[in-house]
């Protein structure tokens, strides 16, 4: 690395840590816990599933200081690199209790109290950004939708959330804003982050041309972006990945841009931060959105990631490729862009060099005659994996269908557009409905998918073909609440 | 919205007691929002902790053919690998049947049955050595399916039956008759804190163990088997479990095992704690089951002969097996009267992990059956469902007596259900779900209210014993312990209440303490929601008796009859004389009385004599009910449960926040078991759903926002704690209602058929019965 490069630093307990020795593999949740004895987070899955290792990273965005919830099991130590470390042990001052930990003590939120650690840090980050003042409910239901509890059955920790958090009357945290956004300006600089050597090492650029020179060098590296997934080869997979390169600091890869012909989205923009802006072409990319995860997990998992590794079960992909998304690419100097879809190749394959980078996809914003639906099809409504999801844009011309881009994740081993069903409905009268279950019965055409322990093949073809004529339905109808159940239609005021 | 106010919000109860029936917050919650509640694993390491890693079968069923550890030895942080050529004694940490290896020996009877075990100085290095063991298996054909076993007639034990009256002749015989199939999933217990114990050695080859387990005398006991050691050298001591469900009842002991059998190997503490994804794969589940049924009833819809045949997924081994299957027997019946009945149960032996208990224990799936099969009345007699289940009630004279015998004294199953029935408004709701149906293609409502009634005391006779130890310090401050264990229940607090309520004394006066084998010997599982009817009585007798001698004691010292003295208000009285209760403890010393007491307790009434099928098993019937209301997406299979109502029988409740968290936990476990969880295996019996990635238990949003719980608030008949119920398990099939409430929506489809629905009620499976509604409709 030609700049200048720094240890690992954060802010922890009003210090701040400086590392610059570290395996580069340890996550957050280990250094926690065994290296600074800091039992009170606790590790309930390790693939942050359950949220039981949940704890607050404080970073200022847009200039205000923020807390957002993550889940520790599976954040790299290196991702905290610039934020302020809130975990459980930190909120209680002395004898006095947060606000929070008070009314869950009230409200006797706690049963078996393992996970507890994690409701409190969750609902400590609504605390913090008055979420819940305006979202009320949905948003305490979002906030917790990370967090799995086994006992209480969730009604008085939804009731502690209410009374804590839809009032905040603020806290140390608040009193001491000011101290701690300074603090961390402090730690905000331009240089790299890299602790290790060659052979071992865990890396942050700040520019894109770092990071393209550091792949250059190190194509065998692996490009970290939220770790959501990387995370679990770790934990889970047992792999050992020697060297990683996070590209949560490149400042390029960290911008959305909304213009009136589109989004233009930096492949290290979380879901958290894409989201408000996508959530405004439809209610249903809203409610998609608020299904895609958990906080946790949109708090840190990336676009870029999300494309990048290719699972045909990513949420991502079927409703930006329906969107007629463009991914781009670099590779050293060297830049390229293609077709969201052209960009899954087969099962595990994406059209990308190891050492090629997503730098940010283009999505164009739907017009006035444009129709779009989303839907996601999984055994829970949040933080789950699809078993199918679908989207649609269908444009109108009059009652004409001008032109439709189908697109479904879980039917095939990539994400993948409904080539033959599309052919079929163009051109049709969207009043015809003999004509157009027709050319949605084509679907069968398009896909063959497989069973496994998300969906047997025989539903997902039967569900896909369901959602395209409740699409249908809908847009011909005008309306979403004759056909959906009640969750399903909008996303509330969830913050 | 619900009108009422939130049921957790408690108020104070302006009782006669002072700490008894008063909702008293949880006594570690201060600690467990702080993160100051330590677990297994936050317990702060003796020096040179050592930290063991299972390592499991790669294959269902088949001949160990290789098993080559060399590698493993060598890795990084390794200190030693545990095979059953270490065990000193005994390899077997089963529960009863003496057939669960702490590792496999020439055979493996399951995928991820544990093979060996890696020792090493971190954990990730026991984790990562474990992964370059080669392991190789000539794989045999293995039994994966409850339908597999019973095609090879693999019986992991004999059968057993019910029976009364003839109930083939009179189905034989039977103008209405319904016959079906019912297929019930299982559950993963998915407590949240997983397997985890830590032993240390002690001199003279004794052994400390910390165990996240139910039943601590079976972890001492395993371990002494195993270690080839006294029982008495084995200490096991367990501050809290991060949530039990049942899973850690049998099943903590093979870890606890591991862990001191490595302590043992090399002279250092050593802990285990399993890995999510193992936990899944290595620890047992909640049966699954077919239930196969014929009913013959009347055009009232009265049943008059039922016979079912149950057969369950055991796994390799018998573990609880017994017990369980047992249960669901009893529990067949539900709340209503079968006049010939014939209830059969198979045990199948198959290639996967050895099933265990789970709250309910057998019993959920026996009741589901029996609201099948009222449902499939209703439907084919075109009646509303809740008036086939009241027609069906045992009787409060006669239909009263259960298929195994046993009089039902204290049915109160109607009343519950009329006054929810009201209290939900169920008729009208009724009118306004038909109304919606009829206007609405894609959507469907769906409605149902049903009622749970459940034995309490150990089937199994001769564990419904528990003991208590109380010591009084000089300075008042009272010592509680006893053999029951804290999963998050409330155990704990409750004891305390009534130690507390017993002295007169403050609450914070009484100490609660680990729960130690060494303090209280030869303790039954914290199982069968019995923690509290008997460590309850067993603390409040140890208490009495030191009370007993106090008041003895300060009688003679005042010159008064015994009977004049009071204890309240933390003072010790009578007549005008008055001293606080800590001023009579401490003369009392002085004067040399014994002020610790041993407390015991042993279920009075019950009876069970399984040859014959008859006695008295229960103690006593906990009731509830619960109305559920959903809307059903038949177009996709999604559903939200909108609206929930409950009337739950506690007794007289001993905490009331406690028990409404039981209520409405066990609510929400119970529902996620019929509409979510699903355990997947495939054809090689290798389970596919082993995290919570891939398997789901219910969040926050799938809790109804209108969800109105209530007490059934009346006095237990028979002499409990304080006229109590035990709350654990049942509230749990109150979520039957939910079940039955799809199946309505589903029905509304086409009402001249009947659903065929199974458990788990995923959207897949709703959708695929929706599809069959429209076929029999003819599209």
């Amino acid at each position: 690395m030609t700049r200048a490069t720094r240890p690992l630093r954060f802010l922890h307990r009003g210090q701040t840590v400086e590392i610059d020795r570290f395996q580069p593999m340890t996550t957050l949740l280990d250094w926690l816990r065994i290296e600074k004895r800091l039992t009170g987070t606790k590790e309930g899955c390790g693939e942050g599933d359950c949220g039981a290792c949940t704890v607050a990273l404080g970073r200022i965005k847009a200039g205000r200081l923020v807390y957002e919830p993550v889940n520790a099991c599976i954040l790299l130590l290196g991702q905290v690199d610039g934020c302020e470390v809130v975990t459980v042990e930190d909120l209680a001052e002395g004898s006095a209790l947060h606000p929070v930990q008070d009314a869950m003590v009230r409200h006797h939120g706690s049963q078996c109290g393992f996970c507890t650690p994690g409701f409190v840090m969750s609902l400590f980050t609504l605390y913090q950004d008055g979420g819940a003042v305006t979202g009320g409910r949905e948003a305490v239901l979002t906030r917790i939708a990370g967090n799995l509890c086994r006992c209480t059955g969730y009604r008085p920790i939804v009731d502690a959330a209410l009374e804590a958090c839809a009032a905040p009357a603020g806290d140390v945290f608040h009193a001491r804003e000011a101290a701690t956004a300074q603090a961390l300006s402090a730690l905000a600089d331009d240089r790299d982050v890299l602790v290790g050597d060659e052979a071992s090492f865990f890396a942050a650029p700040r520019s894109l041309d770092g990071l393209c020179a550091l792949m250059t060098r190190h194509p065998d590296a692996v490009l970290v972006g939220g770790a959501t997934d990387v995370g679990l080869w770790i934990t889970k997979q047992l792999k050992t990945l020697p060297r990683l390169v996070h590209t949560g600091r490149v400042a390029e890869l960290r911008q959305v841009v909304d213009a009136a012909e589109g989004l233009t989205i930096g492949a290290a923009v979380t879901y958290a931060e894409a989201e408000q802006a996508l959530a405004a072409f439809d209610p249903d990319v809203a409610v998609w959105a608020n299904r895609l995860g958990s906080v946790q997990v949109r708090a840190t998992g990336t676009i870029g990631g999300n494309i990048a590794n290719g699972s045909p079960i990513g949420d991502s992909p079927p409703l930006l490729i329906a969107l007629g998304a463009t991914l781009h690419l670099r590779r050293g100097a060297a830049e390229r862009s293609l077709p969201l879809e052209d960009f899954f190749l087969a099962y595990g394959r994406q059209d990308r060099a190891a050492d090629e980078i997503v730098t940010h996809v283009v999505v164009p914003r739907p017009g006035p005659d444009d129709h779009l639906r989303a839907f996601k099809i999984a055994k829970r409504n949040d933080q789950d994996i699809s078993s199918v999801m679908g989207a649609l844009k269908l444009s109108l011309d009059g009652r004409r269908i001008r032109a439709v881009r189908v697109a479904f994740g879980g039917l095939a081993g990539v994400p993948k557009r409904a080539a033959t069903v599309e052919a079929a409905l163009t051109g049709l009268d969207i009043d015809d409905r003999a004509a157009c279950d027709a050319a949605i019965s084509r679907l069968a055409d398009d896909f063959q998918p497989m069973d496994d322990h998300r969906a047997s093949a025989r539903y997902r073809s039967l569900v896909a073909v369901n959602l395209l004529r409740k699409a249908l339905a809908e847009i011909v109808s005008g309306r979403r609440d004759e056909t959906r159940i009640s969750h399903l239609r909008d996303a509330g005021h969830a913050a | 919205m619900p009108p009422e106010p939130a049921p957790g919000n408690v108020e104070k109860r302006q009782t006669a007691e002072r700490h008894v029936h008063q909702a008293v917050q949880h006594d570690a919650a201060e600690r467990h929002v702080q993160g100051s509640a330590p677990y297994i694993d936050d317990v702060r390491e003796p020096e040179g902790t050592l930290h063991v890693a299972p390592g499991g079968s790669p294959a269902a069923c088949g001949r160990i053919r290789r098993l080559e550890l060399a590698d493993v030895a060598t890795a990084p942080g390794v200190v030693a690998v545990l095979t059953a050529r270490d065990i000193p004694n005994v390899n077997d940490v089963s529960p009863v049947a003496g057939d669960d290896p702490l590792f496999a020996v020439d055979r493996v009877e399951f995928q991820g049955q544990v093979i060996f075990a890696v020792v090493a100085e971190t954990r990730d290095a026991a984790r990562r050595a474990v992964a370059r063991a080669i392991i190789e298996i000539d794989e045999e054909v293995s039994l994966v399916s409850v339908d597999d076993a019973l095609a090879a007639n693999a019986d992991i034990m004999a059968d057993y039956a019910f029976r009364r009256g003839d109930a083939e002749a009179v189905l034989a015989a039977a103008a209405q008759r319904i016959d079906g199939r019912l297929r019930i999933g299982g559950q993963e217990h998915f407590y949240l804190e997983g397997q985890a114990a830590l032993a240390v050695p002690e001199e003279g080859g004794c052994y400390t163990v910390h165990s996240s387990t139910q039943h601590p005398s079976e972890v001492q006991h395993v371990v002494a088997r195993v270690l080839g050691i006294a029982d008495a050298a084995v200490a096991v001591e367990v501050r809290r479990m991060g949530g039990g469900f049942g899973g850690k009842e049998s099943q903590a002991s093979g870890w606890a095992a591991m862990a001191a059998l490595a302590a043992r190997l090399t002279g250092r503490p050593c802990k285990v704690r399993l890995d999510r994804d193992d936990d899944f794969i290595m620890t047992g589940k909640r049966h699954d089951f077919i239930a196969g049924y014929r009913c013959a009833h009347d055009l009232d819809g009265r049943v008059t002969a039922v016979a079912v045949d149950f057969a369950s997924r055991c796994g390799y081994s018998h573990d609880l097996s017994s017990s369980i299957n047992d249960r669901t027997m009893f529990h067949a019946d539900n709340a209503y009267y079968y006049p010939d009945v014939a209830i059969h149960s198979r045990r199948m032996k198959t290639n996967t992990v050895s099933n265990t208990a789970f709250r309910g224990f057998g019993g959920p799936q026996g009741m589901l059956f029996a609201e099948r099969l009222m449902d499939r009345i209703a439907w084919a007699l075109d009646l509303d469902p809740l008036d086939v289940r009241y027609r069906n009630l045992y009787g409060t004279g006669d239909r009263n007596i259960t298929p195994y015998g046993m009089t039902v004294e204290d049915n109160i199953a109607a009343e519950v259900m009329r006054e929810l029935e009201t209290t939900a408004d169920y008729r009208a709701r009724r009118a306004g779900i038909a109304a919606f149906n009829a206007d609405n293609t894609v959507l469907k409502k769906g409605l149902a209210l049903t009622p749970v009634k459940f034995g309490i005391s150990f089937t199994t006779t001769f564990l419904n014993q528990a003991g208590a130890l109380v010591h009084v310090y000089q300075d008042g401050s009272v010592h509680l312990n006893h053999g029951g264990t804290e999963m998050g229940q409330g155990l704990f607090i409750k004891v305390a209440q009534v130690v507390a309520e017993e002295f007169g004394i403050a609450l914070d006066r009484v100490k609660i303490t680990a729960t130690h084998t060494g303090k209280v010997p030869n303790t039954s599982p914290t199982a069968a929601s019995s923690g509290t009817d008997m460590n309850g009585m067993a603390a409040k007798n140890a208490a009495a008796e030191i009370k007993a001698r106090l008041a003895e004691f300060i009688a003679r010292d005042w010159q008064v009859p015994v009977s004049t003295i009071l204890f309240g208000d933390d003072q010790v009285r009578s007549g005008d004389q008055v001293l606080s209760f800590g001023e009579v403890v401490k003369k009392a010393y002085l004067a040399r009385t014994h002020l610790s007491a041993a407390g015991f307790y042993a279920t009075p009434k019950i009876t069970w004599d399984r040859p014959k099928a008859t006695g008295r098993p229960f103690f006593y019937f906990a009731y509830g009910a619960a109305c559920a209301e959903v809307t059903v997406d038949s177009w996709t299979g999604e559903f939200t449960l909108d609206r929930v109502d409950i009337l739950h029988d506690v007794g007289k409740s001993l905490n009331p926040a406690i028990d409404i968290g039981q209520i409405e936990g066990g609510f929400v476990q119970g529902m996620g078991w019929l509409t979510m969880e699903e355990l997947v295996y495939d054809a090689k019996g290798r389970l596919r759903t082993h995290a919570p990635s891939t398997y789901k238990i219910p969040t926050a949003r799938d809790v109804p926002a209108d969800f109105r719980v209530a007490f059934f608030d009346h006095a237990n008949r028979e002499a409990t704690i304080y006229r109590s119920k035990a709350v654990g398990e049942p509230p749990l099939m109150l979520a039957n209602a939910v079940f039955s409430a799809i199946g309505d929506a589903i029905h509304a489809l086409n009402p001249a058929h009947a659903v065929d629905l199974d458990a788990p009620a995923t959207p897949e499976a709703i959708l695929f019965a929706c599809e069959a509604q429209r076929a029999a409709r003819g599209g």
